[in-house]
């Protein structure tokens, strides 16, 4: 949109990556004379929205200055060896598919450092919670950014540590086992994607991205290739989380502080997908086409069982979590991407790239929305939260309540709404999937997917019901509304929503072009 | 022939450039054994200086090396063939060992100035043992090889038993010897049986004549192959010899401890790699597949032990650093089993010295933690590392740092390359089996790393009311003990961001 020098991009995309880390090394020295604000915390949860403003802005203009025409080719790229023994090259360089994925991680990253200067999650000092949250920030932007297969691995493994400590420092009740199991069930998966990474490198002398990308494969025997998607699927299926292995999911989300589950929702879980989109559809084509009916069946049994388990938590009696239900309902809402990638079309892919971006917008806005209501009740169960009749956000705190059904709404896939696009395309792509597939598999994915949808709708509007609507005479008690900094925090997610709702082709416009070549194998 | 050139044939020239490292620590070590006849007791701390010297000058005689291959001690009828070679592998390993020995010396000083172990046989055992270490990655034949481990282990069994009257210590020291003393017997029988084979000691002869074995002689031969590898197997601490590890190390002195842990090692996986790339690798059929089991089996061993350890039992510490090294011994004979199924047996095996070196700096570097920590829990539980961050807050980030590079999780991105390198030589040599299995043993090894990570970062224990001062100074800490942990993390530190400088020996020919 705007021209800005090829070096200036590869500035910037270079400081998206290690300014968090600079940031983080720099939130552990004591605040320089001038920046000492009112106390060391304030002046170090300050320093934290500074680093990640910085970084969004940063993000935005690479955004800007991206060549919108020429979305397909790498941009803004930096190519420095680094470890020539291993042939790791420092591998720098967005398109149209990091690109709206850097600058989602960018703006939550933003919107939780601002939250959390306002709203300190209990715990010890924030010091160590703002470094590590730009630690987090950094491997996570470094993931959509690398191209070299170790990088991404090191970027993917690098948000863990981070991730850890958020949840087992800050975190609620059960933070310790919580953490644990996050830890444990993603190491285990990443070390038997590194195999499958290595396998792929050395089989073809090479771990550059777009050189394997450009082979499509052709430098793989199938066999290596099905070991591979073997591999690194399990890996980034963890990650997703693909139902059988997302039983840490629920447990993290529950027990981390808002914050985290925000991240964790919005971002991380994105970087398993993406690394589906990045890795395993260009470089293994052949080992895909193996898999892509179980992954599909795979995500269509996680999107039935996540809308089954919201359904029972919603319950009445059920004593559910509310932050459990948004994370079961994330097991769903990623069934639906991975259904999408399963299909192996473009129209697929781009459903689920852009299920991808909506997730993060909606899930991140709910998870805000249900911490906030967990500082002002004390409680997330919603047994404890509805009462007998509800707990009747529209009449104590009308615009908490109406952001809460209109993020309710946007999740179960509200057309004119972000959800309901990713969703569509990806049932679109299952209609039609690529021609080695068989068609009739795929169509009875789409239509139990579709009923699943149907699921959605039904637990999505319960909470409504439970949560927003009531009797306010039943327990009169008062209940603050949307503060001022609540305000700056959620605005920008709920308008997002809107904006991808109603003009999907600005993402599409994006992704499309990028899907077209990965599918082809560099000859688009 | 005239006379003068008899005699000159007889009468060998010495390269002493070449042989500088060790001899320089063998000549310190026995300057030292003097001195300490004639230096008052309370001036007993300058020992420790002159063996830091002596360890830091033989560390600087490397530089010397660096311009090219040299060897010496040559067959006079032969001048192809020679004893001591100081090739790049001599001069890596030697670097190893001596940096090794010079990081277990400031480790040292400490607890030497407070008496609790006698300084003079100390420093002399200590450079002795180091001597023999850096002797053993030059040594080109069988018999020095064998002298060199006997130099590197007769010392280190002293070592080990140095604290007197100290029943667990001197019970360490015996059950280290005694199955010590086995497997280098073992050791020397297979030697004898592969010079009667070959009739030669000289590893390169050895490999050449080893092709051509008179068919009577094969299984001679093949049992001698075997039998050498034990004793090294021993030293690296290899499943089934890995046993003597968790007491040893727990009657040791701390210091002894993490010298074994690092030197004792190197030595061990040197002599494997002398014997079966250089002397042995058309046996490589005999070897490889024997070094793959035992890799397998000891990183297996040493993880689960590892997990194993309970956090509030005494020296458990020291107890899981002693099993996770049998762990990382095990990934560290990976490349070695490799280097037998490709074709140039050379290369594969510099992972190996990649990843000694990586642990090397980052082990020491948690034994020196460790001997922090001992300063006010002698008992060094794992639970007394709860709360470090308080106390000591650069200690337990160090400390945390260590653990993840052995681990091999960012922000250890030295650990983590150095494993890579490892899975890649055996996924090379089409080892997927073994790459598979140690992918397992590195999830079980993360688990109890970062079990212990966690714990540095916890609250104190509120304890606060049985302290009898609660506002009692905390003991400064010794400069030698800041200096070794500040070394070993800068070491790993500069080494994550630039690990080629150690992974480059992944890639290059070595000998």
């Amino acid at each position: 949109m705007i021209d800005i020098s090829e070096s200036v991009m590869q500035f910037l995309l270079a400081l998206i990556v290690a300014g968090p880390l600079i940031g983080a090394a720099a939130a552990l020295l004591p605040a320089p004379p001038g920046l000492k604000g009112e106390s060391p915390d304030q002046a170090v949860l300050r320093h934290g929205v500074t680093v990640t403003g910085v970084i969004l802005i940063a993000a935005v203009v690479l955004a800007l200055g991206f060549d919108h025409d020429h979305p397909a080719t790498m941009q803004a790229t930096t190519d420095i060896s680094w470890i020539p023994a291993l042939d790791v090259r420092i591998h720098l360089g967005v398109d149209g598919i990091s690109l709206p994925l850097l600058v989602l991680t960018a703006l939550l990253t933003f919107l939780c450092a601002l939250y959390s200067y306002f709203k300190m999650p209990t715990g010890p000092s924030p010091k160590a919670f703002v470094a590590l949250l730009l630690v987090l920030e950094s491997g996570t932007l470094a993931t959509f950014a690398v191209l070299d297969l170790l990088l991404f691995f090191l970027a993917f493994e690098m948000v863990l540590i981070p991730m850890y400590f958020l949840i087992a420092r800050w975190g609620g009740a059960q933070r310790a086992q919580a953490a644990w199991k996050f830890i444990l069930y993603t190491l285990l998966g990443s070390v038997v994607m590194l195999l499958g990474l290595l396998l792929i490198g050395l089989k073809s002398g090479t771990f550059d991205m777009l050189a394997l990308a450009t082979d499509n494969g052709r430098g793989l025997t199938t066999s290596v290739q099905v070991i591979a998607v073997l591999a690194i699927g399990i890996g980034l299926a963890v990650k997703t989380p693909m139902w059988p292995l997302h039983s840490w999911l629920p447990d993290a989300h529950t027990a981390a502080p808002t914050v985290g589950s925000v991240l964790l929702a919005g971002v991380l879980l994105k970087m398993g997908t993406y690394g589906f989109v990045r890795i395993l559809l260009p470089v293994a084509p052949d080992g895909m086409r193996e898999f892509a009916p179980y992954l599909a069946a795979f995500a269509v049994v996680g999107i039935i069982y996540g809308s089954l388990a919201c359904l029972a938590l919603a319950k009445q009696g059920a004593k559910g979590d509310l932050k459990r239900l948004i994370a079961y309902s994330s097991v769903g809402h990623m069934g639906f991407v991975l259904l999408g990638i399963a299909t192996m079309t473009p129209t697929g892919v781009n459903g689920a790239l852009f299920a991808n971006i909506a997730h993060g917008l909606i899930t991140g806005l709910l998870f805000f929305l249900v911490g906030a209501l967990k500082d002002r009740t004390g409680t997330t169960d919603l047994d404890a939260l509805a009462g007998r009749t509800g707990q009747a956000l529209y009449g104590k705190a009308p615009r908490f309540g109406a952001l809460l059904a209109f993020g309710a709404v946007a999740s179960l896939g509200l057309p004119g709404l972000a959800g309901f696009w990713g969703e569509m395309l990806a049932l679109f792509g299952a209609f039609r999937p690529a021609e080695d597939l068989s068609r009739p598999a795929f169509l009875t994915f789409m239509a139990i997917a579709a009923f699943g949808t149907l699921l959605t709708a039904a637990y999505m509007l319960i909470v409504v019901r439970r949560v927003c609507m009531g009797d306010t005479t039943e327990r009169p008690q008062e209940l603050a509304d949307i503060q001022g900094y609540e305000f700056a925090a959620w605005t920008p997610l709920a308008a997002l929503t809107v904006l991808a709702g109603l003009w999907p082709a600005l993402l599409l416009g994006l992704t499309d072009p990028a899907v077209q070549k990965l599918l082809a194998g560099g000859k688009a | 022939m005239s006379s003068t050139l008899a005699a000159a044939s007889l009468v060998q020239s010495v390269d002493w450039t070449a042989v500088a490292p060790p001899t320089i620590a063998a000549v310190v070590g026995l300057a030292v054994l003097v001195a300490d006849l004639f230096v008052p007791q309370g001036k007993k701390p300058l020992l420790g200086w002159i063996s830091l010297a002596g360890l830091t000058a033989a560390l600087a005689s490397l530089l010397l090396l660096l311009d090219g291959d040299r060897e010496t001690f040559c067959l006079t009828s032969d001048a192809g063939v020679c004893s001591y070679t100081a090739d790049r592998f001599t001069v890596v390993i030697q670097l190893l060992v001596l940096a090794g020995a010079l990081l277990t010396a400031l480790l040292s000083v400490t607890p030497l100035k407070n008496k609790e172990l006698p300084a003079g046989e100390y420093w002399f055992l200590l450079l002795s043992s180091a001597a023999g270490a850096a002797l053993l990655p030059a040594s080109r034949d069988l018999a020095t090889l064998v002298v060199a481990l006997e130099v590197a282990s007769l010392p280190a069994f002293a070592l080990v038993g140095l604290r007197r009257g100290d029943r667990r210590s001197s019970e360490a020291a015996l059950k280290f010897f005694l199955s010590s003393v086995t497997a280098t017997a073992v050791t020397l029988l297979g030697v004898s049986f592969v010079y009667a084979a070959t009739g030669t000691l000289h590893l390169t002869e050895v490999a050449a004549k080893l092709t051509a074995v008179d068919g009577d002689l094969q299984t001679l031969a093949r049992t001698g192959v075997a039998l050498t590898l034990v004793g090294f197997a021993f030293k690296t601490a290899a499943v089934p010899f890995h046993f003597w590890v968790p007491d040893t190390y727990i009657g040791a002195p701390l210091p002894v401890a993490a010298y074994l842990s690092v030197v004792g090692k190197a030595v061990g996986f040197t002599g494997l790699i002398l014997v079966t790339v250089v002397a042995f690798p058309s046996y490589a059929d005999v070897w490889a597949p024997a070094l793959a089991v035992l890799a397998a089996l000891t990183m297996t061993a040493g993880n689960v032990a590892a997990l194993r350890q309970q956090a509030g039992r005494a020296f458990s510490a020291v107890r899981l650093l002693a099993w996770s090294s049998v762990g990382q011994a095990g990934y560290l004979l990976v490349p070695i089993a490799a280097a037998g199924y490709v074709d140039d047996p050379a290369d594969a095996i510099g992972a190996t010295v990649a990843y000694a070196l990586m642990y090397a700096a980052v082990n020491l570097g948690a034994f020196a933690v460790a001997a922090l920590v001992a300063r006010t829990a002698p008992e060094n539980r794992l639970s007394d590392y709860r709360g470090l961050y308080a106390r000591h807050p650069l200690a337990a980030l160090a400390l945390g740092f260590f653990l993840l590079c052995l681990a091999g999780l960012p922000p250890g991105i030295i650990g983590l390359f150095a494993k890579v390198t490892v899975f890649q030589a055996a996924v090379d040599a089409g080892l997927g089996w073994l790459a598979v299995v140690m992918a397992l043993n590195v999830v079980i090894a993360l688990y109890y790393y970062l079990r212990w990570t966690a714990v540095l970062f916890r609250a104190p224990e509120d304890e606060a009311p049985v302290r009898a001062v609660p506002h009692a100074p905390a003991r400064a800490v010794p400069f030698p003990l800041t200096a070794a942990i500040a070394l070993t993390a800068v070491a790993g530190i500069v080494l994550s961001g630039a690990p080629q400088m150690v992974l480059r020996f992944s890639e290059t020919v070595l000998f």
